[in-house]
């Protein structure tokens, strides 16, 4: 990354800072400044504070464990899926659409259930982290799968390519950019996830979703938007872990009509 | 064979057919009637070009001779198995680079690396692309990318080679130039060439034979001999028995339109 591709996220955060000391002083009169606490007082309480600092890290680190776990599943999970689908046009057809269905059903309705079932600490966290990532890994994988061309095929139907050599050497690669985007949306779901599953199981080791329900309740808001931040925070770096993967497999080639790297 | 051998023999000697069409039709599923009986032999040592009006069903009648798809009627016969496609567009793997892509054939066979490795380099050096071996498709011009393409097709030295519009996309001079590259080849390897263009400049400076579709469903409406040897180079486009095959040739394409 070049200056001039990092200028205009930089600015863009520096207004959004400036949006937020406007909003905390000239907004909010001091009485309902917790409304938005100013970003030093985020810092000082939620970072330069060794107690804090440690209860908020240590939740980053149990929720990044649950999203990574569930992320683990889902994209083992969601690939195998979509080579199924890729291979047999019966099978994409019977499990399509309980992978709409994923996408579909009112996820917060059945996460109480999946405490019923698998108890409430992690291993309900991971399920319903695997829940969230799943169908963009399943479509955007199949997507991929079925990408090359009728022609890039018939080369392999005219040379005899068994199903596992169309697989390994026209499918699987050309399918590489759309798994890894698969991957990308997933991974932020898995984080959004790991939170929401916090928020309703309360066994086992307490994340960032747990911290961020305890703070609202006791109306510490400069714990609360530090928990926000590093929330988000883990968010886009599993993101640009995958992108970065992504680009760095396929740079040779592939170049989305809109590159934003 | 040694390919060391181009241009050196005087002509293409016909050999034995290659490909055998009697009385072929294709009608697809949802009952287009692409073409109707259609009977032609094709041997080693031949080079036949097929102009039609477009949808008459060229790219079909390849389709078939290659047996990726199979008559509805009639009989397709081949005289080998060893048959190279080109298509209108150079399909490479993107993600392969140039060598990797002109070995992908041979790859398929079975053929070992180091095997591979000699025919594409062969094969690269055919079709004028030494020391672009490491380079990745996007990082050539179209008539770069046909001439991979066609060294890919040239690793397993097909006994007859199907082109479909392979040059349609480029311009004029480079189209020329792989005219007669393909010549060249045609020369040494003596397969039997099926060549599909919409020039009848193209058709005629290429083919020992030219056959002429109607409009779909096609058939067969006329056929042209083409009794310049080979050979041939730019020069020949300016012979004045060129020009009038030529213009026959396009009389009769005009006709299939109506
Ligand atoms: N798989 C298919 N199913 C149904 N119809 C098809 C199929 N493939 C081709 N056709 C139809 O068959 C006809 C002949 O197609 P074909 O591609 O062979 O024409 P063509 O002579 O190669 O045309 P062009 O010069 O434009 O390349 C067209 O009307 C086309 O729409
Ligand atoms: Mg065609």
């Amino acid at each position: 990354m070049n200056a001039r591709k990092l200028l205009p996220p930089v600015a863009v955060l520096v207004l959004f800072g400036g949006l937020w000391y406007a909003v905390s002083y000239l907004l909010l009169d001091p009485a309902r400044r917790f409304l938005l606490p100013p970003p030093q007082e985020v810092w000082q309480v939620g970072f330069a504070d060794a107690f804090n600092r440690t209860e908020l890290l240590q939740g980053l680190l149990y929720t990044a464990r649950v999203a990574v776990t569930g992320l683990a599943v889902a994209v083992v999970a969601g690939v195998l899926v979509a080579v199924l689908m890729s291979q047999a046009a019966w099978v994409e057809r019977s499990l399509y659409p309980y992978a709409v269905l994923l996408q579909t059903i009112p996820i917060l309705a059945i996460v109480p259930v999946l405490g019923f079932w698998f108890g409430f600490d992690f291993r309900s966290r991971v399920i319903v982290c695997t829940v969230f990532a799943l169908f963009p890994i399943i479509t955007n994988t199949l997507f991929g799968l079925k990408s090359a061309g009728r022609e890039m095929h018939d080369l392999f139907t005219l040379h005899d390519a068994s199903r596992t050599v169309r697989f390994r050497k026209l499918q699987l690669p050309a399918a590489v950019p759309a798994i890894f985007t698969g991957f990308r949306i997933s991974g932020g779901l898995a984080v959004i996830g790991a939170i929401v599953g916090d928020f309703f199981f309360r066994q086992g080791d307490p994340g960032l979703g747990v911290l961020l329900d305890v703070y609202r309740q006791q109306l510490r808001s400069p714990e609360l938007f530090a928990a926000l931040l590093l929330a988000s925070a883990l968010g886009i770096l599993v993101f640009w872990i995958f992108g970065w993967f992504g680009r760095a497999l396929t740079r040779h080639w592939y170049q989305p009509a809109d590159d934003r790297s | 064979m040694s390919v060391a051998s181009i241009g050196e023999q005087p002509r293409a000697r016909i050999g034995d057919p290659v490909l055998t069409f009697d009385n072929v039709s294709m009608t697809f599923p949802d009952g287009t009637e692409a073409f109707r009986d259609v009977s032609f032999e094709l041997r080693a040592g031949e080079f036949i070009t097929i102009v039609g009006p477009s949808g008459c069903g060229k790219s079909t009648i390849l389709r078939v001779a290659s047996g990726l798809e199979k008559p509805s009627s009639g009989m397709a016969a081949r005289g080998t198995d060893n048959i190279g496609y080109v298509f209108q567009d150079p399909t490479l793997l993107p993600w392969r680079r140039v060598r990797a892509n002109v070995e992908l054939f041979a790859e398929l066979h079975g053929h070992g690396a180091t095997e591979r490795r000699g025919l594409a380099e062969e094969a690269l050096r055919l079709v004028g692309l030494e020391g672009f071996d490491r380079h990745y498709p996007r990082q050539l011009s179209g008539g770069m990318r046909m001439r991979v393409s066609l060294a890919r097709s040239l690793t397993l030295r097909p006994r007859a080679f199907l082109f479909d519009e392979p040059f349609a996309a480029l311009d004029e001079i480079t189209r020329q130039r792989l005219n007669e590259e393909v010549i060249r080849l045609f020369q040494s390897e003596s397969f039997g060439g099926l060549f599909i263009t919409h020039s009848v400049f193209e058709a005629a400076f290429l083919s020992t034979r030219v056959l002429v579709m109607s409009k779909r469903p096609g058939t067969l409406v006329a056929e042209f001999p083409v009794p310049f040897t080979y050979p041939r180079t730019e020069e020949l486009r300016f012979d004045p028995a060129f020009a009038e095959l030529s213009r026959e040739i396009s009389g009769a394409l005009k006709e299939a339109y109506r």
